[in-house]
């Protein structure tokens, strides 16, 4: 496909409705400018009910010590590794989109990488706070997390996947939230130049750090971005690869395999871009935004979905037969006892929605049903919820020896502290779409026509 | 109070039009002159002459400190300062240490390139306001400058400054609304 044609075939489905520059600015600031609708304070409320019941929880674990949690011998992870395997597999989407697309040329990537940016930073927030937590005492976790010269005169284990894990998270995060700051600039400026009010006007002014879009800026800013874009692409495949490390570099038979690295970004992705269809959708009706991201961004997103989902299912069935392969005989019965022993439920709930519901996506008018991918999209977040679940808890049930092995119930503190992380990234994404523009205007103006070539065409 | 002319500012209504403009402002040897623009326009850095970023010179550098910062961080304190042998592991174990190695070589890259980037941009900017709102909206503007001082020894002979001159010419090459603007902090 030669660019000339390319530009203009997609720039005529970008953006739909006819939509000048201005408009663009005013209809993704409308919803900056006014007060919040009803619906939004409803969701708000919920939302942090929600996060102040897990943190209530959460100091309840700290005092009490995690024994308040389902957690006991063999089972040293449960719903809390889940949690973050979860949330930071979400937070992949973002920077998927925003930096592999964008050196793919993906022009689509525009109506919806400011939302999936920020949806990855506060996921990877959600994921690094349930870590810390985890350990129940996390003001003592910074002694083995983090290499600074200590009384103890103790360094951190560098050859342990659990302190890999440290610096591609906090590395992820960090970058992650760079590289969306640097693309809010030029449109925090906007919302700036639009503010009547003097607070409002004072604190944009501060954000957008007195931007004023000289071309010369834009110059450097472009070069910046394509570094970003392009220092993010390895590094967002990293991180979920070193998320796997933590389960792959132990012996334990479920976890001691090759193929996690790929399985997990794959996987990553998949859950990732469900839920960015989920937020996506919400956003879109609830602001108005219907122009912006259309139909078709949301078809293109659920080919990613179903694409993914294939790859998971690869993963799924690779796994088994390389547990026949094998010869091991505990490599074969983790695998049984996994889709047959006591967690079999867990299992099925996991093959049934990443594997088997996305397929109805292979039929146009299913990816174009707006119901029909709201619903999938909620699906693939259980599954990949429940995928996290069946490799953590069906791996450590049984291990090598009968004698060892033991059941795991996750106790109402568990799922209490669960629906509070699920409550503090829902608060943080609320608020960001009030505060910031959660499309970005800048780049959806360079990927429409211009006034010009609008009067060109009409002039004959 | 005096304001200080800062230049004869120029609005389009359309990239395409700034950008022809913007190649008539360069050939007419002008000393400063600038464009203010909603999102970057393709194209322009050419009409106007700018030349390639320097910013990837400074990733590429701040990379290779953050490797040999990764290094020399895992190799001190695993092999040097307190060697402890963990399950017969040598003390220089490297190949364990490739994932921090990566990692912190992106961390350096990604917040230096942030650093440079601010830089270039003479960001954050306190002293000058933004000429006019539509300008992170929908218009696009031409700045003709008012040199700052005169050039000790310039390199080649600019044509010279004047502020009616100028607005002339930004009307010749089509600009839709011609003012003169004051430089003026933001707060």
């Amino acid at each position: 496909m030669s660019t000339e044609s390319g530009m203009a075939d997609t720039a005529e489905i970008l953006v739909t409705g006819g939509k000048s520059y201005a408009d663009v600015s005013d209809d993704v600031c409308r919803p900056l400018e006014s007060f919040p609708t009803t619906k939004w304070w409803v969701c708000f409320i919920v939302a942090v009910c929600c996060a102040l019941m897990g943190a209530i929880l959460l100091t309840r674990t700290f005092l009490e010590g995690i024994g308040l949690w389902g957690l006991n011998h063999p089972m040293g992870w449960g719903t809390d590794i889940t949690t973050f395997v979860f949330w930071v597999g979400i937070g992949h989407a973002g920077t998927l989109i925003s930096a592999i697309l964008f050196l793919f040329r993906q022009k689509w990537r525009t109506g919806i990488n400011r939302a999936a940016e920020a949806m990855t930073i506060f996921a990877v927030m959600t994921a690094g706070l349930v870590v810390l937590t985890h350990t129940g005492r996390p003001w003592l976790a910074a002694f083995w997390l983090l290499p600074y010269p200590n009384q103890r005169q103790l360094w951190v284990n560098f050859r342990s996947p659990l302190v890999w894990d440290v610096f591609a998270v906090s590395t992820y995060l960090t970058i992650s939230a760079i590289f969306w700051y640097v693309g809010l600039i030029p449109d925090i400026a906007t919302v700036r130049d639009r503010a009547k009010n003097k607070i409002r006007k004072f604190a944009y002014t501060i954000l957008s750090m007195g931007w004023r879009g000289s071309s010369r800026a834009w110059n450097h800013y472009e070069m910046a971005y394509l570094i970003f874009a392009a220092i993010s692409t390895p590094l967002v495949l990293s991180v979920h690869t070193v998320v796997s490390f933590d389960f792959a570099v132990s012996q334990l038979p479920g976890w001691h395999t090759t193929i996690f690295p790929p399985y997990f970004v794959a996987g990553a992705i998949f859950s990732g871009f469900a839920m960015v269809q989920t937020l996506m959708i919400i956003t879109r009706e609830v602001f108005g935004l219907k122009n912006y991201i259309t139909l078709n961004h949301l078809e293109r997103m659920n080919k990613v979905i179903v694409a993914t989902g294939l790859i998971v299912g690869y993963a799924y069935a690779t796994e088994f037969f390389i547990a026949w392969y094998s010869g091991s005989a505990f490599e074969r019965f983790t695998f049984i006892n996994r889709a047959f022993g006591p967690y079999w439920w867990a299992y099925w709930i996991m093959a049934s929605c990443n594997v088997f519901v996305p397929q109805i996506f292979w039929f146009r008018s299913m990816r174009r049903n707006i119901w029909v991918m709201f619903i999938v999209s909620l699906y693939v977040n259980i599954g990949m919820w429940f995928e996290r679940y069946v490799i953590i808890v069906t791996s450590l049930h049984r291990d090598f020896v009968p004698s060892s092995w033991g059941l795991y119930q996750p106790s109402w503190v568990d799922w209490g502290i669960f629906t509070g992380f699920v409550g503090f990234f829902f608060t943080l994404f609320l608020l960001f779409v009030r505060v910031l523009p959660s499309i970005a205007m800048g780049e959806i103006k360079g990927v429409m026509d211009s006034p010009g070539s609008k009067a060109e065409a009409l002039n004959g | 109070m005096d304001k200080q002319l800062e230049g004869v500012l120029g609005f389009f209504d359309r990239p395409e039009d700034l950008v022809t403009a913007m190649g008539k402002v360069r050939d007419a040897n002008y000393e400063d002159f600038d464009a203010f623009t909603p999102f970057p326009v393709h194209g322009l850095e050419h009409a106007q002459g700018l030349a390639r970023s320097p910013i990837p010179w400074i990733t590429f550098f701040a990379a290779i400190a953050g490797f040999i910062t990764a290094f020399g961080l895992q190799y001190w304190t695993s092999a040097v300062d307190w060697p402890l042998n963990v399950g017969g592991k040598p003390f220089n174990s490297w190949p364990a240490w490739i994932p921090i190695l990566f990692e912190l070589t992106v961390l350096f890259a990604g917040i230096c390139t942030l650093l440079a980037l601010l830089f270039f941009c003479g960001l954050p900017n306190i002293k000058k306001r933004s000429f006019d709102p539509s300008l992170t909206n929908d218009r696009f503007a031409i700045l003709i400058a008012m040199p700052k001082k005169p050039a000790k020894a310039p390199k080649r002979d600019f044509r010279a400054f004047d502020e009616n001159e100028a607005q002339s010419f930004l009307q010749k090459v089509g600009a839709k609304d011609v003012r003169k603007v004051y430089a003026q902090g933001w707060f």
